[in-house]
């Protein structure tokens, strides 16, 4: 292999906040020509980030970004592409009402007599697209084009606009095999052109087979830059996720199991899946229990929350409450049933920010009730004031808009949003995420207490600590599918982690 | 096929069913008469719709066209009259008035980021009002100039004449498609409006093409009063009240999604010919309500808006969700 070592993008003490929460903390990133360095880190470590501040999405707020050597400080999305570095995102960020030609040369559209010349522009679009073995009718819609079609679209784009640098976030999330094969040709091909290219995908085979270097993020902060061929899986894993193998933080496993538990199965999830989009799954959770799901970003557990909840539909498999089979086309029947979602990511997802805290605690007791059979307002204003008080919701008082507070106080909301309508089986999707030390305390406290008074709860958490502290049983999944179910002695970081690094297929 | 085409060919359906209607009624449809007439009443109003199309397509609107042709009505008119400016001078000053105007709203929308629909709202209370502190009262125009430009028209063989205001329009309608269809400016306008997130990833100066956009649009604004005043030889500050949303309502019926990204220039001379042809036909008849002309409109209207709701909704013309797993 002949890299060189030469950088063509380096960053030094980036930093940036948005509000209260630190993003990027002095991150060192360090870029060389001609090879692939894949940026590896769970969710919110800060990737995306770092790609949109030396894009120019982004303006920092300290450090240096030198392209060459010289510094650099693009302003937006167009300055970067003058400057020769061009992202794909993993949303295809194309214009789906544009042809698939004009979309690959906007901006750069070949010009005769001052003009758009469509015909050259088309032939160069078949041209390129040829090169990824890709024969359609460029003069089309985009929209017209399956996602896939899309995605590699975007791709052509983004390397034939990259003088220097490319960045490829999520390029495979919708490419099969093969396809991915012809991405990593050119790939290839660039980086022997002396383009370097940044690589975030969740496809850890993927990084050891084409990446030459790992940068690790983790919370704003970099962990670390290694080799690919000298970081074996396992200590990538523990990078990511931050926590040393040799920590054998196992379960207080005596305390715990004092709890007293009806050992019928409450939630069955028999075969539950829909292809394409989740393997089938296996899964229960009995009365007063907690399941924690495990794996790292991508590998389905989202997915199985949201088929669970009937926000996707699925086309096999049966759940069964209490033993008895039910039929979930749609979130409202699970309210019925007595689920309840709060989902990942509270801003788009869960809170209305404008309307008061009342009023957001009320909102599922009442959809649940149907919106004729109004609750007065005495008895929403006697239950907003118990959740804040049981939750310890920070907020002068229950009218305050939602949007105002703390992301930590915003996720005890939707928590107290659900508790409101008196749920038997509560899914959680990272409770815990962006939010400060003392309100996640607390977020686990109030999880270990809801379980106590019999509760069913299936948390997904990428914080392995947390999902040990709490979690009678872990679920482990990897690739959309249900690779392990740890128990007892089992529910250890450490025996997550080696499940999830498992090679697969070995 | 390509479905963006098809409201287009529906328009122009539409159109030649409409024409062929009238002709069956009214032989002088048969004539270039009517066509020609209708191109030089609707002059104005066709050169105000080009400038709406690049805002629709952008994805915004403009409701200060109306007021803007008022105000240049007046403007010039008191130049000429008061002030003893050659009209051509009178026009220059209005255009770079009007474009700066234009510029300011697309400043305004871009930078503080408020909806256009506001922005441009308070830009047709304000020309409204400047046109009436100019004059309360309609101010006649009498100048050679004016009688030489409408003097100038070419008489067909059927005594249908082309005047400068049409010809004028034709010009300013080419120009326009050109503009949309073959010039980065044009194209930015349509990734703008197809997903304003995606362009600015993408490169697009949106700034540029936003101001840009409304500053077409208000210099065309203010071209459609010149012509309003050669056309009527007079300034009138109660002039074109609500034209905006009879330009709009061509835009539409000419095929351009109301949500931007999708369109084409040449639907939007349909449109104009529509709304033309519609009120030729109840003149014509004499016994109709002038009112029919916008019942016939607004039932068109709402025609083809259900139409593009039913084309769009079988394709995403809205931005593709994203492949999280």
């Amino acid at each position: 292999m002949t890299t060189s070592t030469q950088p063509i993008l380096q960053t030094r003490d980036l930093s940036i906040s948005f509000g209260s929460v630190d993003a990027l903390v002095s991150v060192d990133f360090n870029l060389r020509a001609g090879e692939i360095h894949a940026l590896l880190g769970e969710n919110g470590a800060g990737k995306s980030t770092l790609i949109k501040l030396v894009t120019g999405v982004y303006a920092k707020d300290s450090g240096q970004i030198l392209l060459d050597g010289k510094e650099i400080n693009p302003r937006n999305p167009r300055e970067a592409q003058l400057l020769g570095i061009s992202p794909v995102y993993q949303e295809i960020n194309l214009i789906p009402t544009l042809s698939v030609a004009e979309n690959i040369y906007l901006g750069s559209q070949p010009m005769r007599f001052g003009l758009v010349n469509t015909a050259a522009m088309n032939k160069q679009a078949e041209a390129l697209l040829n090169r990824y073995n890709i024969d359609i009718d460029v003069n089309r819609t985009l929209s017209s084009y399956s996602v896939a079609i899309q995605q590699l679209v975007a791709i052509a784009r983004g390397v034939d606009m990259s003088a220097k640098v490319l960045i490829l976030d999520e390029p495979t999330a919708s490419l099969d095999r093969h396809e991915v094969e012809t991405l990593f040709n050119v790939m290839r091909q660039l980086k022997a052109d002396g383009v370097g290219i940044i690589l975030i995908t969740h496809f850890l085979d993927q990084v050891y087979e084409i990446s030459d270097r790992i940068t690790v993020l983790r919370n704003g902060f970099k962990v670390g830059e290694y080799n690919t061929d000298e970081l074996p899986r396992v200590k990538l894993i523990s990078e990511m996720l931050g926590h040393e193998l040799t920590q054998t933080l196992g379960k207080q496993a005596t305390s715990e199991t004092a709890k007293p538990k009806n050992q019928e199965a409450y939630i069955r999830v028999d075969g539950l899946g829909r292809k394409g989009y989740l393997e089938p799954i296996d899964l229960t959770v009995n009365e007063g229990e907690i399941v924690g799901l495990a794996g790292l970003l991508g590998s389905g557990r989202t997915e199985t929350a949201l088929l669970i909840f009937g926000i996707e539909g699925h086309d096999q498999g049966t759940i069964y409450v209490d033993g008895q089979a039910v039929h979930l086309r749609s979130p409202s029947q699970a309210i019925q049933e007595g689920f309840a979602l709060c989902p990942e990511d509270r801003k788009t997802e869960g809170i209305v920010g404008e309307l008061t805290v009342r009023e957001n605690v009320i909102l599922a007791l009442q959809a649940k009730r149907g919106w004729f059979d109004f609750i007065p307002i005495k008895r929403q204003q006697e239950l907003a004031d118990e959740m804040i008080e049981a939750l310890h919701i920070a907020t002068p008082d229950a009218e305050k808009p939602a949007g105002q507070l703390s992301g930590g106080n915003q996720q005890k909301l939707i928590l107290a949003r659900w508790l409101a309508s008196e749920p038997k089986f509560l899914i959680l999707d990272e409770p815990t995420r962006g939010i400060d030390v003392g309100a996640h305390a607390e977020i686990i406290n109030i999880i270990k207490r809801l379980s106590n008074d019999g509760m069913s709860l299936l948390v997904i958490s990428s914080e392995l600590a947390e999902v040990v502290d709490y979690s009678d049983r872990v679920i482990v999944l990897r690739d959309h599918k249900k690779v392990a179910e740890l128990k007892g002695d089992e529910v250890t970081e450490n025996r997550i982690m080696q499940v999830i690094a498992e090679e697969p297929n070995v | 096929m390509k479905s963006r085409i098809f409201p287009l060919i529906a328009t122009i359906v539409v159109f030649i069913l409409l024409y062929m209607i009238g002709w069956q009624r009214f032989p002088a449809f048969g004539t270039t008469r009517v066509v020609l007439n209708i191109l030089t009443d609707k002059s104005f109003l066709g050169v105000a719709a080009v400038g709406m199309t690049f805002v629709i397509l952008s994805g915004g609107i403009d409701l200060s066209v109306g007021s803007i042709i008022a105000f240049t009505s007046i403007f010039c008119a008191l130049l000429i009259k008061d002030v003893g400016v050659h009209p051509l001078g009178a026009f220059a000053i209005a255009l770079a008035l009007g474009a700066a105007f234009g510029g300011a709203m697309g400043a305004i929308i871009h930078y503080l980021k408020i909806p256009p629909f506001i922005v441009t709202l308070a830009g047709m209370f304000l020309a409204r009002g400047c046109a009436f502190l100019l004059s309360e009262a309609s101010v006649p125009i009498e100048h050679p100039f004016y009688s030489d430009i409408s003097g100038m028209y070419y008489v067909f063989e059927d005594k249908g004449r082309l005047t400068f205001v049409a010809t004028l329009f034709v010009i300013v309608l080419l120009v326009g498609l050109i503009i949309a269809h073959f010039t980065r400016f044009g194209r930015n306008v349509y990734a703008l409006g197809g997903d304003k997130n995606s362009a600015l990833l993408l490169g697009v100066p949106i700034a540029r093409t936003t101001i840009g956009v409304y500053m077409l649009s208000s210099v065309l604004a203010t071209l459609a009063g010149i012509i309003y005043s050669l056309y009527t030889r007079s300034g009138y500050p109660l002039a074109t009240v609500g034209l905006e949303l009879d330009a709009i309502t061509a835009v539409v019926i000419g095929g351009t999604l109301l949500t931007g990204g999708v369109g084409y220039m040449a639907g939007t001379l349909v449109g104009v010919l529509i709304l033309g042809v519609i009120q030729t036909y109840i003149n014509f008849d004499g016994g109709l309500n002038s009112w029919w002309t916008k019942i016939v409109i607004g039932a068109l209207l709402f025609v083809f808006i259900a139409l593009q709701k039913v084309l769009s909704s079988g394709r995403p013309v809205f931005k593709l969700p994203s492949l999280k797993r």
